[in-house]
This record gives structure tokens, C-alpha cells and sequence, in this order.
């Protein structure tokens, strides 16, 4: 499987109808917010400042408490992302199989730090903590899909793949994001 | 027509087990062999993914670790038939050592079946557990679950039976809630420590027996709900989970009349968010009430005062699993293994720098160092081992003078190191333990749900002191500060996030204190990370 689901991009109208029948939807469940949460993340990349609202109307909760959520949670970002999520896995396994070199060639490779996006809107990076692919490390997530054992030539392979243009190997941007 | 087998768990797709499988179909297609592709869940011998499996007469015959342009000299060397010759090549999947010496009880279906399929899962012993839980009374459950002597799995190492009775016994009327009267069975599978994927093989090898020991759970206390709080960096378990419900509730296991006893039991997963703490049993619970995962001060026990204010068991996926084979095989089958007060089997999980990385599921008693040479086969890089970390992020570092110490939750921490979940993650000697004292503190500092200040505030200076120590800023004084800094996590911390992490740091100092006195001006053994 190589889902990339993610259809948000910057200006793009936002669903809002579509929110508000998830919202509608899912609170006949005990404990509605994760998974309202998580149907918009899956389906945007990201949380929009315009579905606090609905979701808090919808919910009979403040719009206080459903930031207080979002904020919490490190799945919840509150901006576009690239259209791939690349997670590199930071924890011990991976560290003791050599991530924190990874990290530092992913960076570079792609010219952003963590919780940017590429100037081209192709991927966003994230850290992540285990991947519970710890005994075949280090470990990386490219939207739904983990890898294993990746050398940086790996990843350079595997971004190639996923990427929509080609890959420069120069910094794409000094300042993907402010 | 031949039974072939490739796995479908994260480890096997993740070192490319879809494009074996695919690879193997075009192969058998273009040489008009008929074979039936089975996708089985991993025996977790992760170290020999993708492992492929024919069934012969001889049983089944393993070849790994596979890659997609070996299967044209695979089935032209006889794959098909189970011959040798061909250098991955593994004889028959039952006696590769490390596994033949394994004591599965847990995992002992893991790998042999199609995970989402019920029929394999009854063929191999599947709801024998719950059909004999129906024919007693609650207690009679609850007594079961006692005698097998069984303990959390998820790090705590609590009674699991005497958890249950508290929720047995707990009267369940709030009123004026929605949810009074009930009771919950919750799943905690949120697995986070790294150097962990038991309960993740579980979920995506045999997750009908989760399922199954959350019904029997359902029963023994009285509930009808159960949930499985998932974390959201498992997405091949929770696509298997999902199947699996599925199917359990076509069949009438799961449902408002579990196999007509008239007895309801409903199973709904639940996504974390990435959040750590949110393995915490409280703040677990306030994430899946859609809050906030922040810490709850005890009392009140969630036994009482759980999910959604009412009673609820919360259980570790092992410590669920376990529950099908006890009621199965008796209490006192499971006691049988085991040494002291730790009774029964442990999966426990080799990884980070060891040439075999997998599940190893034993009896307690076992030394690490025994894991660590005879399954392990020492480092992946084939340079020394340095130090191991048990136990996940807050465990400690332990040096080779401990590799000695049985693994028993009480000779543990007799040399203050923690079983936990039964991770262990071997680093070789590039390893800078500054560093890793460093990410601990680091790690406390993200993941920290903000309630305590020391856990909050004192992490984030414990990694500036490191950073002065490692710059040789007053390191002496820096070295007493982070000490001091450690008792105040220890002492002023409500969970064990904080109260924890001081394990790695101090184990670190203490053990392999050279990393700290290291020349600022030599480059540290591994790259560093840089803040
Ligand atoms: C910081 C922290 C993280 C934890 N993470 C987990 C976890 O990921 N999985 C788990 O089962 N228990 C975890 N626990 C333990 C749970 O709080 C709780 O003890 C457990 O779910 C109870 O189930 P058990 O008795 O079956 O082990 C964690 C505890 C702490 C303090
Ligand atoms: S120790 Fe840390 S994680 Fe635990 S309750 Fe306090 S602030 Fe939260
Ligand atoms: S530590 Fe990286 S996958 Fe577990």
C-alpha cells in the first residue's frame, strides 16, 4: 500500500460541510474528539483553526478545551503539510543503529529541520518515537508506510519514489517555512 | 497446490515483503506453478524477514531473509518442493534454533496462521479459552486468572487477577451518568517504549487472541465495552484489528450475544495521538475520553473510577493475550513456568545493534547475557557490545558486570535496573552514553504531560547541564547539579515519566562515567544531534 491521502494544500477550500458531518457523525460515540480529530487529519494532513469551531459546537465543549487538545497531541498539527509525511524515528533501537546520522542526512538532503515542508510542498519531516520496528533499525514512516534498515542511500531512493518532481540535491529553500 | 507463506507484520513489510510476494506470484504465474500465497503473521524472527514458508510433507520449510530478485533462483532451485542448496535456505521453520528454544505460549500460533483468518484461529486452539470462561461463573474466571500468577505486562508488574477483582467487586451505579452501571475492559496498546514490538506482533500475528482474552476479561468482571487504545504509529495493527473485529462479529463472538450466552461483549479500536504519556493507564483514559492525556492522581484506582467514571480493567495487550491459554489451560499450567513471583513466560525483544533481533519468548529466569550471545549472536556491527538498555526509555543502562542478573522483576531491581515490557536494546561501543543520558532528558521534556514542574521544567535544564558538562563548563559542578536535578525528578514527580527517567541518566554517570569527562574538543563516538 502507498497511501499519500493527504489532499490539503495551501489555499485550497476547506471542507467545512464535510467537517461538520463528521462531527455530526461521530459524537454518538463515547469520547468523540480523537477520532473527529483524526478522520480531519486523515483526510486534510492537518487540523484547520476553521474546524475548532464546528467541532466545539458540535461537541457542546468550549473552543478553549478543543485547542487544549489539538495542542497536546504531537499528531494534531495545526498547519498544511507537504503531500508526504516522512517520519524519522529517534528513539534508542534506531539511535543504536545509527538514526542520528540518518537525521542529520534527511535534513540536509531535504533542506528543512523538523516540522518544516520542502519549498516545493513535497514533504514535510517529523520525528517520531518508535515505529515498533526496533530490531530492523532505523526505521522511518513515509505516510503510511515503514521502512526498515534504512541507509541514507535508501531514503534518497525512497524519496525519489515518492517525490511528485525531482529531487534536487541542494537545500531547497534557506527558510522553508518562518 | 502448494502453501506458501510471507508475512504481512510491519517488520516483513517493512524490508519489503509485499514486493516478495508479488515478485513470487509473477514467478509462479510465468512458470505455471499453482501455488496458494498465504500472508501469515511474523514468527517474529525478525532477523530472517522476509521469511518465506513452504508446506511439504516434511512441514514447513523456511527461507530467509528473502529479497525480491532472489525468487527466480529460489523456485528454480525447487522452493516449491522444500529443497535445500540454496544458500538462504533454513531447513524446517520448527527447528531453526532460535526458535526450537523458545517456550511460546503467548506467540505460539504467531506466524503459523493468517492472522485475520477465524478458522486457522480455531484450527490451532483459538476460543477454546472463552467457551470453557462461559461454562463458569465470574469468579471462577477471576479465581483462574489468580492462580496462573500472572502480572502486568506493561511495566508495572501488578496482579492482573487482583485487578480484576477489584473491578468484580466494584459497584458500577453513578448516578446520573450515561454510563452508569457499566464496566470497561481497555486494552492498553499504546506501546511506546522503544526496544518494544510484543504487543504490536501480537495485534498483527494473532489478534483474535486479544480479542479473545478482552471477551473473557468482558465476563469475568462484568462489562460490555471493551476498547483497545492503539497508538497511531501502528497502522498495519490497526488495519488487522479492524479486519478481525470485523470477522468476530459476523460469526457472533463479539457482539450483543457472545456465541449465544447471552452475554454481550463489543470491541472498538481506538487511535492515540503520539503522545507517550499517553501509555499511562490515567492519562490513557482521559485521552480516550477525549481529553487532554494528562496524568490522574490516584486514588481514585481506575479499577473504581476508570473509563468514563466507571470501573475499568486496563491490561496490557501480553497481559490480555496470556488470559486465552490460562482459561484454556489452567491457572496453573501458566504458574508452571517461571521462577520466584514472576510466573509464567515473557516475550522478551532483542533489538537495536544485535545480529538476530526478535521475539523471544521464555520462561522468567533467564539471564540477559544468555539472550544476549546465544539468541542475539552478539552485535550487528561485530564490534563489542557496550551497554544494553532494559526496560524501554526509562529503564537503565546496564553494563556488562550486570549481563549476569536473571531477568525476574526482583533480581532486577535488586540491581535497580526494570524488566518493564521486556525490551532490550543492545548498543555497541560507538555508543557516547552522554549522549543517551542526554536523550533522556530530552525525551521527558517532549513527551512530559506538563502537570509537575520537576518532569516539565527539570528536564529541559537536565539537558542544558549535559550540554555544560559535555562543553566542560564547571563540569564538576555540573555533574553534582544533574545529580540533584535526578532526586528532584524522582521525588517530585507524580508518574513515572518523571520519576524514571532519572534510571538512564544515573545508570549512565554511574556506569560508564569516562563519556562524561570526555575533551569538548574530540568529536563524541556517534554524530551528534545537534539541538
Ligand atoms: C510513562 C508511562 C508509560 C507507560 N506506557 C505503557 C504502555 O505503553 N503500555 C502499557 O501497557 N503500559 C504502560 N504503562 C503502564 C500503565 O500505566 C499500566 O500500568 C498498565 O497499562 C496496566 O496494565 P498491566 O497491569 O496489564 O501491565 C506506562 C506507565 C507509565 C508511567
Ligand atoms: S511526572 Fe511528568 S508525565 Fe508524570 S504526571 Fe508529572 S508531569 Fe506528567
Ligand atoms: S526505536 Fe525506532 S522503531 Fe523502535
Amino acid at each position: 500500500m502507498h497511501i499519500s491521502a493527504q489532499d490539503s494544500s495551501v489555499g485550497t477550500d476547506l471542507p467545512l460541510d464535510w467537517i461538520q458531518a463528521e462531527v455530526a457523525a461521530l459524537k454518538v460515540k463515547p469520547g468523540p474528539l480523537l477520532p473527529i480529530l483524526h478522520s480531519i487529519r486523515d483526510r486534510l494532513g492537518y487540523i484547520p483553526e476553521e474546524a475548532v469551531p464546528i467541532i466545539a459546537e458540535g461537541l457542546q465543549i468550549t473552543r478553549a478545551e478543543v485547542h487544549g487538545v489539538i495542542s497536546f497531541y504531537h499528531d494534531f498539527n495545526t498547519a498544511p503539510i507537504g503531500r508526504h509525511r516522512l517520519q524519522i524515528c529517534r528513539a534508542e533501537a534506531c539511535q543504536a543503529r545509527g538514526c542520528r546520522s540518518l537525521e542529520t542526512h534527511a535534513k540536509a538532503k531535504l533542506g528543512i529541520d523538523y516540522h518544516q515542508t520542502t519549498a516545493d510542498g513535497e514533504f514535510t519531516l517529523e520525528p517520531v518515537y518508535c515505529l515498533g520496528n526496533c530490531a530492523t533499525g532505523p526505521s522511518v514512516r513515509l505516510d503510511n508506510d515503514i521502512h526498515g534498515r534504512v541507509t541514507a542511500k535508501r531514503l534518497d531512493a525512497l524519496l525519489g519514489q515518492a517525490a511528485t518532481v525531482p529531487l534536487t540535491l541542494q537545500p531547497l529553500a534557506e527558510e522553508p517555512e518562518s | 497446490m502448494t502453501r506458501i507463506y510471507v508475512p504481512r507484520d510491519t517488520t516483513a513489510l517493512s524490508l519489503g515483503a509485499d514486493e516478495v510476494a508479488a515478485k513470487l506470484e509473477q514467478g509462479c504465474a510465468e512458470r505455471n506453478l499453482g501455488v496458494e500465497l498465504v500472508r501469515n503473521g511474523s514468527r517474529g524472527l525478525f532477523w530472517l524477514e522476509p521469511l518465506l514458508e513452504v508446506e511439504t510433507d516434511q512441514g514447513r520449510i523456511a527461507y530467509g531473509p528473502v529479497a525480491p530478485e532472489d525468487i527466480p533462483a529460489l523456485l528454480d532451485e525447487g522452493l516449491l518442493n522444500g529443497r535445500p542448496g540454496h544458500p538462504l535456505y533454513r531447513g524446517p521453520t520448527e527447528e531453526i534454533p532460535y526458535l526450537k528454544k523458545q517456550q511460546r505460549l503467548t506467540f505460539a500460533r504467531a506466524g503459523i496462521t493468517d492472522p485475520v483468518s477465524l478458522d486457522d484461529y480455531i484450527r490451532h486452539g483459538g476460543y477454546v479459552g472463552l467457551r470453557k470462561a462461559l461454562a463458569k461463573i465470574a469468579q471462577e474466571i477471576v479465581d483462574e486468572v489468580k492462580t496462573s500468577g500472572l502480572r502486568g505486562r506493561g511495566g508495572a508488574a501488578f496482579p492482573a487477577g487482583i485487578k480484576w477483582q477489584t473491578v468484580l467487586d466494584a459497584d458500577a451505579r453513578t448516578p446520573n451518568s450515561p454510563y452508569s452501571k457499566r464496566k470497561f475492559i481497555v486494552c492498553n496498546a499504546d506501546e511506546g517504549d522503544s526496544g518494544t514490538f510484543a504487543d504490536r506482533l501480537v495485534m498483527e500475528a494473532d489478534p483474535f487472541m486479544l480479542i479473545e482474552g478482552m471477551t473473557i476479561a468482558g465476563l469475568a468482571v462484568g462489562a460490555d465495552t471493551g476498547f483497545i487504545y492503539l497508538r497511531s504509529e501502528y497502522p498495519v495493527a490497526h488495519q488487522i484489528l479492524n479486519e478481525a473485529i470485523a470477522r468476530a462479529e459476523e460469526v457472533g463472538y463479539l457482539g450483543d450475544n457472545v456465541l449465544n450466552s447471552g452475554k454481550a461483549f463489543h470491541l472498538e479500536v481506538r487511535l492515540g495521538a503520539g503522545a507517550y504519556i499517553c501509555g499511562e493507564e490515567t492519562s490513557l483514559l482521559d485521552s480516550l475520553e477525549g481529553k487532554r492525556g494528562q496524568v490522574r492522581v490516584k486514588p481514585p484506582l481506575p479499577a473504581l473510577k476508570g473509563a468514563f467514571g466507571q470501573p475499568t480493567v486496563v491490561n496490557n495487550v501480553l497481559t490480555l493475550a496470556a488470559v486465552p491459554f490460562i482459561l484454556a489451560e489452567g491457572g496453573q499450567a501458566y504458574a508452571d513456568y517461571g521462577m520466584g513471583r514472576s510466573r509464567g513466560t515473557l516475550p522478551f525483544q532483542l533489538t537495536g545493534n544485535i545480529e538476530r533481533g526478535g521475539v523471544v519468548e521464555l520462561a522468567f529466569g533467564i539471564t540477559l547475557r544468555e539472550l544476549l550471545e546465544d539468541f542475539g549472536g552478539g552485535t550487528a556491527s561485530g564490534r563489542p557490545m557496550r551497554a544494553v538498555q532494559v526496560g524501554g526509555p526509562l529503564g537503565a543502562y546496564m553494563p556488562e558486570s550486570q549481563w549476569d542478573t536473571p531477568l525476574d522483576y526482583e533480581a532486577f531491581s535488586e540491581v535497580g535496573a526494570v524488566v518493564g515490557h521486556g525490551g532490550i536494546v543492545v548498543f555497541d561501543d560507538t555508543v557516547d552514553m552522554l549522549d543517551q543520558a542526554r536523550f533522556a532528558m530530552e525525551f521527558c521534556a517532549i513527551e512530559s504531560c506538563g502537570k509537575c514542574t520537576p518532569c516539565r521544567i527539570g528536564s529541559t535544564r537536565g539537558v542544558e547541564v549535559i550540554d555544560r558538562i559535555r562543553a566542560n563548563e564547571q563540569r564538576d559542578d555540573n555533574l553534582i547539579l544533574l545529580r540533584d536535578l535526578c532526586d528532584t525528578l524522582e521525588d517530585g514527580s507524580l508518574c513515572a515519566m518523571g520519576g524514571m527517567t532519572p534510571n538512564p541518566v544515573r545508570s549512565a554517570l554511574q556506569y560508564f562515567p569516562d563519556d562524561f569527562y570526555r575533551d569538548p574538543t574530540t568529536a563524541s563516538n556517534t554524530t551528534r544531534e545537534e539541538a
